[in-house]
């Protein structure tokens, strides 16, 4: 009763538990190659992790890095501007509600001619994707700052660059982080696919690479480093968040 | 000090300052009552220069008022705290914006803590306080600028009755100990009574009448007759007015 409760108390711990349950119950059920079982795949992982999954892993999360770290400093600047500027906002955001939900992957050939066939055009595809998220994101974080608020920055004489450090900036943060997150698990599917064209590096290659060397238990290793990655980015936004954002916890 | 010439202001078609005349001695107080909606938080952001005036001017120590003046403090009816700055640095908010030196930011805010006894709460965040707390950080962190006109909207109309009461001997106390003057607007009677040496008692967009107050300044004053009859005297005007 114990073991229990303190695996519940730990809720990560609880997670892979029930995760590799899951899988193991699939795992005998299915009874084919195809899904190798978790304690294969993992001594797969250990070993191939050294020398071969972790330039993949580390190539592809270079590109995440990239997308995301250039998005978030575009799109919170364009956000902010547009929030706080009427005329603007009348200006861009019919464009933008326009280009927001065409699919934007349709345009994989088109960035490749434009951006070349190495990591840039990759970077620029998924910014293009998560991008519009974090503009639409910051601008309406914006426009939901009271009237009041702004008065009250005001009357202690702020100016416009004030403005900004002491109240818009820290109040859109929280929403900015929540919507970096999302931005997180969007690249990472995106990636994927965009690491299937003139690649032979990034975990999305190698583990439709392995998969089409009928090699199952490398594709599941691959996965599992592809999920640890995931994991280990949103552990990282959740520090940050802690560290920029704790009054909102508070 | 204050000079309110002809003032108006519209919100699109609605008036909500028609033509008011108002003046206001320097180092007194002046409470401003009126109904909900009547334009009281309208006339004191106008005092404050976060509103312009439609026409009429105000004359804020022989200068016409644009925009936000440097010796003038207000306390928002809502607080007006930044929620992810702690009391520590809601306090010391207006002086980093007027780039004090960073010692004196420190020995100022660290004084004015003390003086409102919030030294215990100087971590917390705005959303950790009871309102009477924070009530006490938004004057902390108007009196932190040292300012000789303060503002207040409705500084106690969110509290409960026991706590109202304390902001309002905190309020008179301070107006006793720093050197400035004082203008609220409230729709508390007692409250008017209380802490405006002179009353102004307004209907929609409109003064009504001006009192004077000859009890002003007494801090036992609510254990006393005179306050009720003060009181009576000016929910008279509120409710007619017009028939005297
Ligand atoms: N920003 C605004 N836009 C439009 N109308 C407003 C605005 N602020 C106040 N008003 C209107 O102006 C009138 C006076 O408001 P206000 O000064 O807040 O009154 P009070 O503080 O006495 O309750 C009210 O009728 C209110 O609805
Ligand atoms: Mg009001």
């Amino acid at each position: 009763m114990n073991y229990i409760k303190r695996i519940q108390s730990s809720r990560t711990l609880y997670g892979v538990l029930m995760v590799v349950l899951l899988w193991y119950a699939l795992h005998f059920t299915v009874r084919s190659a195809f899904i190798p079982s978790p304690h294969e795949t993992f001594v797969n992982f250990v070993r191939i992790f050294p020398r071969t999954l972790l330039l993949h892993l580390l190539a592809s999360l270079g590109r995440i890095t990239a997308a995301v770290a250039f998005s978030v400093v575009a799109g919170v600047s364009a956000g902010l501007l547009i929030g706080m500027n009427r005329k603007i906002d009348r200006l861009v955001s019919p464009v933008i509600y326009i280009l927001y939900p065409i699919p934007k992957v349709a345009f994989v050939p088109l960035f490749m001619i434009l951006f070349g066939l190495g990591n840039l055009s990759k970077v620029i595809m998924i910014m293009s994707i998560i991008l519009f998220q974090i503009i639409v994101t910051s601008r309406d974080a914006v426009k939901e700052l009271t009237k009041e608020l702004f008065y009250s920055a005001k009357s202690l004489g702020m100016n416009r660059p004030q403005l900004y450090r002491h109240l818009v900036i820290p109040a859109v943060l929280p929403k900015i982080i929540t919507a970096v997150r999302i931005s997180v698990g969007t690249s990472i599917a995106v990636l994927f696919y965009g690491e299937n064209f003139a690649t032979t590096y990034g975990i999305g290659y190698f583990i439709t690479n392995s998969w089409s060397m009928v090699n199952y238990t490398e594709m599941f290793s691959g996965i599992l480093g592809m999920s640890l990655l995931g994991y280990i980015l949103f552990k990282v936004i959740d520090l940050i968040e802690n560290h920029l954002c704790g009054w909102v916890k508070a | 000090m204050i000079d309110i010439r002809g003032l108006s202001v519209f919100y699109g078609k609605e008036k909500a300052l028609d033509d008011i005349n108002l003046s206001i001695e320097k180092y007194s107080t002046c409470a401003v009552i009126g109904p909900s909606g009547c334009g009281k938080t309208t006339l004191l952001y106008v005092l404050a220069g976060l509103v312009t005036p439609g026409s009429g001017k105000v004359i804020i120590d022989g200068t016409e008022q644009k925009g936000v003046r440097q010796g003038t403090a207000i306390v928002f009816q809502d607080y007006g705290l930044l929620p992810w700055k702690t009391v520590w640095n809601n306090v010391a908010l207006g002086l980093q914006v007027r780039k004090y030196s960073k010692d004196f930011i420190k020995q100022r805010t660290h004084h004015i803590l003390g003086v409102l006894g919030l030294e215990h709460l100087k971590d917390k965040y705005p959303s950790q306080l009871s309102g009477g707390q924070k009530q006490r950080v938004a004057i902390g962190r108007a009196l932190a600028m040292q300012p000789d006109l303060l503002l207040m909207d409705e500084p106690s109309s969110a509290l409960d009755a026991i706590t109202r009461e304390h902001i309002q001997d905190l309020v008179l106390e301070i107006y006793k100990s720093f050197p400035m003057t004082m203008v609220l607007v409230t729709h508390n009677i007692e409250e008017a009574v209380f802490l405006g040496k002179k009353i102004v008692v307004m209907g929609k967009a409109c003064i009504k009448h001006v009192l004077d107050n000859p009890y002003f300044g007494d801090m036992s004053l609510r254990r006393k007759e005179e306050f009720y009859r003060a009181c009576i005297e000016v929910r008279k005007w509120l409710d007619g007015g017009e028939e005297r």
